[in-house]
């Protein structure tokens, strides 16, 4: 397959062709972290700018790791040191990186729509680790890689995501990427935190843990954003931790083979009980292990590196 | 010429002198006539519209529009008459600022202004404005608009207040509580994209308390663009249990919904937000069924750079005092709505909501404003057509069906693109 994407900017228009060769070219990837040597030099010369206006630490020392493991430089700017504070807008300042010549931007905003918003007016690529509520692309696919690891197949699994869907962009990706590659979802939440019109894609939208649980294949937890409530969406976290949070007993309700899943960072005891977080069919590291692989290849694909390698 | 006031629709000649109409003239032409003939065959002559609700930002944000090129908009879209709101820098809250743009506007404008002055000092929500001093300098109505009083018994004390001088309060009907911080419709569209939604129940319910206030103590109230299905279906409720209430609607919701933020389109950012296909079938049968009464565009320039941002951040609102007409005459098409419905939306009615002496009527010795539209004309709303100081329209490029052929506002020529016939200087 060809590649021709400029931009990552999220899955809403992935063929599952292109998941399966961004995946393919994170297995490629993945081999390379076997090594002892855990570098190649396929983007030599080229300059990543992991541009993050919002607090993030796993995402951007994922996406610094995946640049500096491909040779590539590795520039990070937060908002916190910036000009930002100063009151710069998003555009001037995404136009002043750009000047600095750089091949990638990695942006990660607050607002929904801000890399494709940037897309329009800078000419260097941009991958979107994450905007807003709205996508989070290279989580929806480390979580489809995860998952193929796992279960050897998506098709027919019954996967349940559960938590805050209204402010995550997590679900927003994997609707796209699990949902295209034939998973049948379910979602479940407090109601307040699941809106109902997401029923439209595709997806059975349900109150009940066990109903989502019940025979699921795969379990996502999502994490409540207690930064983002500014009014209560739920009476307490020990009333939601009783209603939709995970633990032995819900679990015994899934697969024999169920597997759990969280994006991170967990709120042990909130979402995922301490044990369940620990335990063997947990595969939360395994998620950073597959972010790792699947933005190198993201930052591989789209610096139109030769090949990598071996 | 169509005037719905005098219920006359009728082919003629219209004589307008010493900026009044004279008379109108009933089939053939006056056997001799001294002064200039304009020539409108095939046209409508109708009385000069009326846009009740934009924002001229004079005072305070003349980057963004003034009282001159807000006006030059106005008489070429047609509108004769506007009436600004009071979200200036300062807030028309004084009789200063009022004075200050009714000067301007005599002075320098392309348009009669009416201000509608603040129903609370600074728009804060907190103290009534001194209604009587800003009447009495020249303001029409009274509106907090973009920060509706949320106090309830405030509200409630500038509505019976006012009562007994007969001015109107026009409500920018909306729970902010409720709004939740949201910056497009609560809908599928704004979900998927991850937009925070704003409900329809937080102009229904606002709605619902203003009408009940009213119905309480009564007043005169209009209720300012309304946008829900909910929303329209109150004023018939509340026009049966006696309330004086009107309503607008906003043209561009005449051919969007809340689709239209698809790729986080900034233009179609605005507060109450374009919704869903229900509210806007339901605001077309309101148009038709007069349960609306007036077509108000809520002119609203901002420069490019507060558009050009991520779209959480972006400002509300879009020009559209160039686009409200031909937008408005789209509804033609379906035959529902016939041409002196839609005139008496779009001058009749505002003049009538805000009790405008000799506007919205071509009767004899009525202002001499009036508008030539040509209903038929075809062209396109490229950038070099906008004459607001913002250019922050959803229909740039858009090929639209009939304009204001000419706009005559007090006898003078103020806009034209007649053969012979030029602005008057």
């Amino acid at each position: 397959m060809e590649w021709h994407r400029r931009h990552v900017l999220g899955l809403s228009d992935f063929r599952p062709e292109e998941m399966e060769f961004v995946i393919d070219t994170a297995r490629s990837m993945e081999e390379v972290l076997t090594r002892d040597i855990k570098k190649v030099p396929a983007l030599r010369g080229k300059t990543v700018v992991n541009l993050f206006f919002e607090a993030s630490t796993r995402t951007r020392t994922s996406f610094e790791m995946a640049g500096k493991r491909l040779s590539a430089d590795v520039v990070n700017f937060s908002s916190g040191t910036s000009s930002v504070a100063k009151g710069e807008t998003l555009l001037d300042t995404a136009r002043n990186i750009e000047a600095m010549k750089p091949n990638i931007l990695v942006v990660r905003h607050s607002a929904s729509g801000a890399a494709l918003f940037l897309s329009r007016h800078v000419s260097c690529s941009i991958i979107n680790a994450g905007d807003g509520a709205n996508e989070h692309p290279s989580q929806g696919l480390l979580d489809l890689y995860t998952i193929l690891k796992a279960k050897g197949k998506i098709a027919g699994l019954k996967i349940a995501i559960v938590g805050d869907i209204l402010h995550s962009r997590v679900v927003r990706s994997d609707l796209h990427s699990l949902g295209r590659m034939g998973a049948k979802l379910w979602l479940c939440g407090p109601a307040p935190l699941v809106p109902r019109e997401m029923e439209r894609t595709g997806a059975v939208v349900t109150g009940d843990i066990r109903e989502a649980v019940r025979g699921a294949d795969v379990i996502i937890m999502l994490r409540i954003q207690l930064e983002r409530q500014k009014t209560a969406y739920f009476p307490s976290l020990r009333e939601y931790s009783r209603m939709y949070g995970l633990n032995r007993e819900v679990f015994s309700l899934a697969k024999d083979d169920a597997v759990i899943m969280h994006p991170g960072p967990i709120n042990r005891g909130v979402e995922l009980s301490d044990e369940l977080a620990d335990c063997e069919r947990s595969l939360v590291l395994r998620q950073v292990e597959s972010g790792v692989a699947v933005r190198m290849a993201l930052l591989y694909l789209l610096a139109g590196g030769s090949h990598v390698a071996h | 010429m169509i005037d719905p006031a005098s219920r006359r629709d009728e082919i003629g000649h219209l004589v307008l002198e010493d900026g009044k109409v004279r008379e109108f003239l009933a089939g053939e032409a006056p056997a001799r006539f001294d002064g200039q003939v304009i020539s409108a065959e095939g046209m409508w002559v109708v009385p000069g519209l009326i846009d009740m609700h934009v924002h001229l930002r004079d005072p305070g944000y003349e980057w963004k529009e003034d009282i001159v090129s807000g006006t030059r908009a106005a008489a070429a879209g047609g509108f004769t008459s506007v009436a600004c709101m009071a979200n200036t820098n300062p807030v028309d809250d004084s009789p200063e600022v009022v004075r200050y743009i009714m000067g301007k506007a005599r002075r320098e404008g392309f348009a009669n202004v009416f201000p509608v002055a603040a129903v609370t000092r600074g728009l804060e929500g907190k103290e009534m404005a001194d209604f009587s001093e800003l009447a009495d300098a020249g303001a029409v109505a009274f509106s907090d608009d973009g920060k509706p009083v949320e106090n309830p018994l405030l509200f409630r004390r500038a509505m019976e207040y006012v009562r007994p001088f007969g001015y109107r309060i026009l409500s920018h009907a909306e729970d902010h509580v409720l709004a939740g911080g949201g910056a497009a419709h609560e809908g599928w569209t704004a979900r998927r994209l991850g937009i925070p939604g704003i409900p329809s129940a937080a102009e229904e319910v606002a709605i619902a308390r203003d009408i009940l206030i009213a119905r309480q103590v009564g007043g005169k109230l209009h209720i300012q663009h309304i946008s829900t299905k909910m929303g329209v279906d109150r004023l018939p409720m509340a026009r049966g249990a006696g309330v004086d209430v009107t309503g607008e609607t906003a043209p561009h919701s005449v051919p969007q919904t809340a689709a239209a933020l698809e790729g986080y389109e900034m233009n179609a950012k605005m507060n109450p937000p374009l919704r869903g296909e229900d509210d806007r079938m339901a605001i077309l049968e309101g148009i038709q069924d007069g349960t609306i009464d007036a077509i108000a565009c809520d002119h609203a320039p901002h420069e490019s750079y507060v558009k050009k941002c991520e779209f959480a951040t972006a400002a509300n609102g879009i020009v559209g005092l160039q686009t409200s007409l031909p937008l408005s005459l789209s509804l033609l098409a379906g035959g529902k709505v016939d041409p002196a419905r839609l005139v008496d939306l779009l001058s009749a009615g505002p003049a009538r909501i805000l009790g405008l002496r000799g506007k919205g009527t071509l009767a004899d010795g009525a202002d001499a404003d009036v508008t030539i539209v040509d209903p038929e004309v075809e062209w396109e709303f490229g950038p070099g057509e906008v004459l607001s100081k913002s250019k922050n329209s959803p229909f740039l490029g858009w090929k639209m069906r009939g304009r204001a052929a000419a706009t005559i506002c007090g006898g003078r020529v103020r806009h034209s693109t007649l053969d012979g016939v030029s602005p008057d200087a």
